[in-house]
């Protein structure tokens, strides 16, 4: 049995098709707008998604910082007051249990967010792991998560919440701020590629906050967006998602996820995997079709007859007006420029690798 | 949801409407709101023969595909190549918007009327 977030009635009343999606009723797309037109909205005015499946844990104590730096493979040493840092949490194979974004609230107090899918998994692996001063909680079933991703988001928060309690840094978030006066973790994230914030508060103050972004951003052209245009933005900026561009079995370097990983760190789970599997002989790549159809995920990828790798997701990306598509290959193939086939159901069509991403503007 | 006086249906929810010995066919109204924004068509090529057990072309939105079945067996002898340019004709118009045109058509025993559709839409 699916849970609903504190936002389900509201979805429903602005016509939300429903779908269960990692044991949550979540809205993929409204009926009055559909996917395209909420993509497109998010690159060119606002949108606002309810995320609250998403998981959140929270270490805390004098030894949350070290458990944190054992567990991930990224260093959160000397990071500021709100500052958030994207890192993989890797098995002792140095495959992926999950991707997730660490904040630091202050000294001696983390909180973590994780995919809605693998929270069950995470808790346990992270409980597992727990050394030393430390308190560990999940505490996912009382927060709930706004996202308000667009160039128009800059504007209407700024009318909600007081200046100085407004993140002025990418991957920042001001801990004890608000938005129309109801308390929220305000973070200057998204998954959309575009400028945004996300908005973690208590279930009790979601409804409010969602109403009044509502209410107060109808002239900035503001919509509701579900699932299938959050997939669809986070394609179209080539952001990694657990379960197709990483896995159990997939390395942050095949993944192109380095720059997450400090192999200077003394120990984190996964380092000595990474070290004695070396440079991976596959990475990451991203694929634009030149030829007629889409390609999906899990479609093979060829040079003539010969199999190079694998795509990961794909679709048509509504802003870039194409079918666009992750996948990954063999390195010695993953240049961009170099053509290669992608078979659709049985058809091959012509691709070519392309840099990644494919857009960005989150910055 | 719109359905077509002049079409019959089948359960896959595709639609042929007869005019002297030519078939068309196309997806119905149901169909084309449950895919949502269709972004590409796979269109047939003429002379292809078609059987109502295969399918002859497939709709893709902007999350999945679908395949799309004909309602009678026959002859591709036109393709509605529009679509090639303009998936989306078959949101706003999935009536007016023909995929193929079929001849030598088989019968259209089995499909559904207007009425019968639309019982069946109700049910689902």
């Amino acid at each position: 049995m699916e849970k609903k977030t504190e936002l389900y009635d509201r979805h429903v009343a602005l016509g939300a098709r429903i779908v269960p999606f990692a044991g949550y009723l979540l809205p993929v797309m409204y009926e009055k707008t559909g996917v395209i037109a909420e993509h497109l909205a998010v690159r060119k005015a606002a949108g606002l998604f309810d995320v609250s499946h998403m998981g959140e844990v929270r270490y805390k104590g004098k030894d949350a910082l070290a458990n944190l730096n054992r567990l991930l493979s990224n260093d959160f040493t000397g990071m500021y007051d709100g500052q958030a840092r994207y890192s993989p949490m890797l098995n002792e194979n140095g495959g992926f249990i999950d991707d997730l974004i660490v904040y630091k609230k202050s000294d001696n107090d983390y909180m973590v967010v994780v995919n809605a899918a693998n929270r069950s998994k995470d808790v346990e692996w992270m409980l597992s792991n727990l050394s030393g001063d430390v308190e560990f909680s999940d505490i996912s079933d009382s927060i709930s998560q706004i996202a308000i991703q667009g160039p128009a988001s800059r504007e209407i928060i700024k009318r909600l919440t007081p200046e100085d309690k407004i993140p002025q840094k990418y991957y920042s978030a001001i801990f004890n701020s608000s938005v129309g006066g109801f308390p929220c973790i305000l973070s200057r994230t998204g998954y959309t590629g575009e400028f945004g914030y996300e908005i973690y508060t208590m279930n009790e103050n979601a409804v409010n906050i969602w109403d009044i972004l509502l209410d107060s951003a109808k002239g900035d052209g503001l919509v509701p967006c579900g699932l299938g245009a959050r997939d669809t933005l986070r394609l179209e900026a080539a952001m990694p998602l657990y379960g197709h561009e990483m896995d159990e079995n997939t390395t942050p370097g095949e993944t192109g996820l380095m720059f997450a990983v400090k192999m200077n760190k003394p120990f984190f789970v996964g380092k000595s995997a990474l070290e004695e599997k070396g440079e991976p002989t596959r990475i990451r790549v991203g694929l634009k079709a030149l030829g007629k159809g889409i390609i999906r995920e899990k479609q093979t990828i060829y040079i003539g007859d010969t199999v190079i790798g694998v795509s990961t997701s794909g679709t048509f990306c509504p802003w870039l007006n194409g079918s666009y598509a992750m996948a990954i290959v063999d390195k010695k193939y993953s240049v961009p420029g170099t053509r290669v086939y992608a078979d659709i159901r049985g058809r091959k069509t012509e691709a070519e690798i392309v840099a990644l991403p494919f857009y960005s503007n989150a910055k | 949801m719109n359905i077509n006086t002049e079409c019959l249906y089948s359960k896959s929810h595709e639609w042929v409407r007869i005019e002297n010995d030519t078939a068309y066919i196309g997806i119905t109204d149901y169909a084309q709101n449950q895919l949502g924004d269709i972004v590409f068509v796979g269109l047939p090529v003429v002379g292809d023969k078609v059987s109502t057990s295969d399918a002859y072309s497939d709709v893709e939105s902007v999350k999945a595909v679908s395949d799309v079945y004909s309602p009678v067996d026959g002859t591709i002898s036109e393709v509605n190549t529009q679509l090639e340019s303009d998936p989306a004709l078959l949101n706003t118009d999935p009536y007016g918007t023909w995929i193929a045109k079929l001849t030598d058509i088989s019968s259209t025993d089995g499909l559904m009327t207007p009425a019968e559709y639309e019982e069946y839409c109700a049910a689902l």
